[in-house]
């Protein structure tokens, strides 16, 4: 088949089984977008801004499993990728952007629209490409694929200069990839899964840290069996939130910064951790010196150079998490050990982070139990970055694998409007839930317009504080109440804002109004915003100062600034 | 905790325009100090070889090699600091030289078996091989005849005998990090 470029890109995006694609076109990438109404098995999501198409894509990516495709043009539409490709990078997510570039000839010469889109995104994707020739389009779109999904996922850019597009080649899509320098190592070493479940007998306080890596190797089943198995307790990252279930007895919620005390408690008192897919980021650690001081640790990652960067670790196994833990809850033997889940059950009564502050007012934490209530668990939470996030994390309880969806690694602000346009795109099954910040909401909310035009049902919970609410509460907390910019004092009427884009929407000021606003919210078929006037000087607890070690954690407001706690 | 010392590391890389972008902007964005950095054509097409030396302890080079391994077009990474092998420099210097002093720097180049290249009324080119010790006793000796210019390439280092400086395939290295830490094995 002699095609050209643009037609080769369609022609390998639908052997890679690309159903749906974000993108906004502008002159070097227009060939491409000529030739899409020739493909009409791909659908093409117009966005109002390329960020917007990054993060929907990885929230379709994550959402789904698959690989999320995101299109630019040259200059500021790709520059406009960059935090989006950044935030995949960060929590690897299997993305695929392609850019437009300046013809071949233009390349080096500062012409109009041209920017080094892969020397800029060199450290925030796992590979890119500059393809040069149409004949070599086929093979780097093959191999991009295969990197991105692969080993430890991550985006991969492709650019492709305006005339590679349009001139044509011989298409023949290749069948497989070889890379010299990249296989990644899928199953654990066998005698390390032997020394490791030797570990776990020995262990009379072990635990296990569950991340991100369970999720995306789609291990729910194998966690869950070598929990149970070797009765140790589970405690989720909070990208690894939504990979064991909630409700379980051995479910323990988040650690670190913003985790549950009685967590960061339990890994101080811990003899053996069990990290699967995580990697020990500083978030989860706090200070290092001081981070579970007498563990071992087993530490299962797709990505050796994730196993000791950060902690000593005693029994390494790189290998991908399904595998490896299904191997592993073979191997282990079953056990009980009461004392040690007795002595955490104490724990949790001693240091009830788990439980919500009791008041009459709107405090934040009620929408996400209301909204977790009246779902079961079972729907899609897509969050921004904030205060709101660590509510999120905090208060619903995940029931559902792979329900929730968050920027961990980069911390975005605004991913909730993009990242959940994504995932409903590729969950129409799903009841989507975007808890968003008043600040984040207002970086992406361009996208509400996409939303409507596409008619995706996506709920917005708006956690409006009228502050950057985490930045105050850094500086109440830590800068002696100095506040300085993170007061919002003149927010849009978030009522009128959606309405105008044609998207339903309530406000709630007082507890009462909760449950009738979301009942109301999910019984309406299109789109819908719940404006919640949440109490707005309310602090995230527990709270770990940066730079301290994770037990001296402030556990909860003070009682007599903020009210007592219930037990 | 070990001492921080040089690590000769050679890599076999892939052939690729940007790739030496990809890695020296991964030693800059990871804080990692690279005192020296060579790279040419291996014995294998398209595949070429680099050759750094890295500041740090076991485990800083640890975390190089397995960074290094994360690039796509890294096919080989290997620390050859403690093999035997042949470590070697070329480096060119331009001297001031006149009719006067001319013998005594051929005697200096005679001992260090260096070679004179170019030879102008007062100036003269040295060409020498060698470690770097060796280079930096020449430069230190020539010093007071007046160095104009200076080029150096960088160490390049090979394995001695039949085996082969580009180390061990990928997927043995990794298994290598599977290695227990056998002192804290029960
Ligand atoms: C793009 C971006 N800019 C700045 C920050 C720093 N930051 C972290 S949380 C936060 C406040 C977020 O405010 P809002 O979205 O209203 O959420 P809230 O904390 O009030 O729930 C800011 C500014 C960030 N994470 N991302
Ligand atoms: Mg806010």
């Amino acid at each position: 088949m002699h095609l050209t470029g643009a037609q080769i890109v369609c022609e390998s995006l639908m052997r890679e089984g690309i159903e749906v694609m974000f993108g906004l076109p502008g002159g070097a990438i227009l060939p491409l977008y000529q030739a899409m109404p020739e493909y009409p098995q791909l659908k093409h999501i117009l966005v109002r801004h390329e960020q917007n198409a990054a993060h929907a894509a990885d929230g379709y990516a994550r959402a789904s499993g698959k690989v999320g495709v995101c299109i630019a043009t040259s200059g500021p539409g790709a520059t406009n990728l960059v935090t989006g490709l950044a935030t995949a990078m960060m929590d690897s997510i299997p993305v695929i952007a392609i850019t437009g570039q300046v013809p071949r000839g233009a390349i080096g010469k500062d012409a109009f629209q041209e920017t080094d889109i892969t020397g800029i995104t060199l450290p925030i994707t796992k590979h890119n490409y500059l393809v040069m020739h149409t004949a070599d389009l086929a093979g780097t779109i093959k191999e991009a694929f295969h990197i991105a999904r692969t080993g430890r996922p991550g985006p991969v850019l492709i650019d492709i200069p305006r005339d590679v597009l349009t001139e044509s080649a011989d298409f023949v899509y290749p069948d497989n990839v070889t890379l010299k320098g990249y296989k990644p190592t899928m199953d654990g070493n066998g005698l390390q899964i032997k020394l490791a479940a030797k570990l776990i007998a020995d262990a009379k306080r072990p635990l296990i840290l569950a991340g991100h890596g369970v999720i995306i190797a789609n291990a729910f089943d194998e966690l869950r069996e070598l929990a149970e198995t070797a009765q140790v307790p589970v405690i989720t990252t909070l990208l690894g939130i939504s990979s064991f279930p909630e409700d379980h007895v051995l479910s323990m919620g988040m650690p670190g910064m913003h985790g549950m005390a009685y967590n960061n408690i339990a890994i101080d008192r811990s003899d053996l951790l069990i990290a699967v897919g995580m990697r020990f980021d500083d978030r989860v650690t706090g200070r290092l010196s001081t981070f579970a001081p007498h563990a071992k640790v087993i530490h299962i990652d797709v990505d050796p150079a994730e196993v000791g960067k950060s902690v000593h670790v005693t029994v390494p196994i790189v290998g991908d998490a399904k595998r490896v833990l299904h191997a592993l809850a073979n191997e282990v033997t079953p056990a009980t050990r009461l004392e040690w889940l007795q002595e955490i059950d104490e724990l949790r009564l001693e240091h009830p982070s788990d439980r919500l502050r009791e008041s009459d007012k709107l405090l934040p934490q009620y929408v996400l139990k209301e909204i977790s209530d009246v779902t079961n668990g079972n729907a899609i939470v897509v969050t921004g970055v904030g205060q709101h996030q660590m509510w999120a994390a905090q208060a619903y309880t995940f029931r559902e694998p792979n329900s929730f969806i968050t920027s961990g690694g980069l911390g975005t602000m605004g991913f909730e409007v993009p990242a959940a346009m994504g995932a409903q795109v590729a969950r129409p099954d799903k009841t989507v839930w975007s808890i968003a910040g008043d600040g984040g909401f207002q970086m992406t909310m361009s996208e509400l317009a996409t939303i409507v035009e596409h008619q995706l049902p996506v709920k917005f919970a708006l956690i409006n504080n009228g502050y950057l609410g985490l930045v105050r509460q850094l500086q109440d907390l830590f800068e002696g109440g100095k506040r300085v910019s993170v007061e919002y004092s003149h927010n849009p009427d978030f009522v009128a804002l959606a309405e105008a884009f044609g998207i339903r929407a309530f406000r709630v000021t007082e507890k009462g109004q909760m449950r009738g606003a979301i009942l109301e919210a999910m019984a309406h078929e299109g789109p819908a915003l719940i404006d919640f006037r949440v109490e707005p000087e309310e602090n995230v607890y527990p709270h770990v100062p940066a730079g301290e070690g994770v037990t001296e954690m402030l556990e909860g407001p003070r009682p007599e600034t903020e009210g007592a706690w219930k037990r | 905790m070990e001492a921080v010392t040089d690590h000769t590391i050679s890599a076999l890389v892939e052939d690729k325009p940007g790739v030496l972008a990809r890695v020296s902007g991964l030693f800059r964005r990871r804080g990692f100090n690279i005192s020296n950095l060579s790279v040419g054509h291996s014995e294998v097409p398209n595949l070429s070889r680099m050759t750094f030396v890295v500041q740090g302890d076991e485990f800083v080079v640890e975390q190089v090699t397995k960074q290094l391994y994360k690039l796509i077009d890294v096919v080989r990474v290997n620390d050859i600091t403690g093999d035997a092998k042949v470590a070697r420099e070329l480096a060119l210097v331009k001297v001031k030289a006149n009719a006067d002093n001319r013998s005594e720097i051929m005697q200096l180049v005679d001992i260090f078996r260096a070679n004179i290249v170019d030879v102008a009324a007062d100036t003269v080119v040295i060409e020498v091989t060698g470690d770097e010790d060796k280079i930096d006793s020449l430069f230190r000796l020539l010093k007071p005849f007046g160095i104009k210019e200076v080029m150096r390439t960088g160490r390049i280092a090979m394995v001695r005998g039949p085996a082969s400086t580009g180390g061990k395939p990928l997927t043995a290295n990794v298994d290598d990090h599977n290695a227990p830490d056998v002192e804290s094995v029960p």
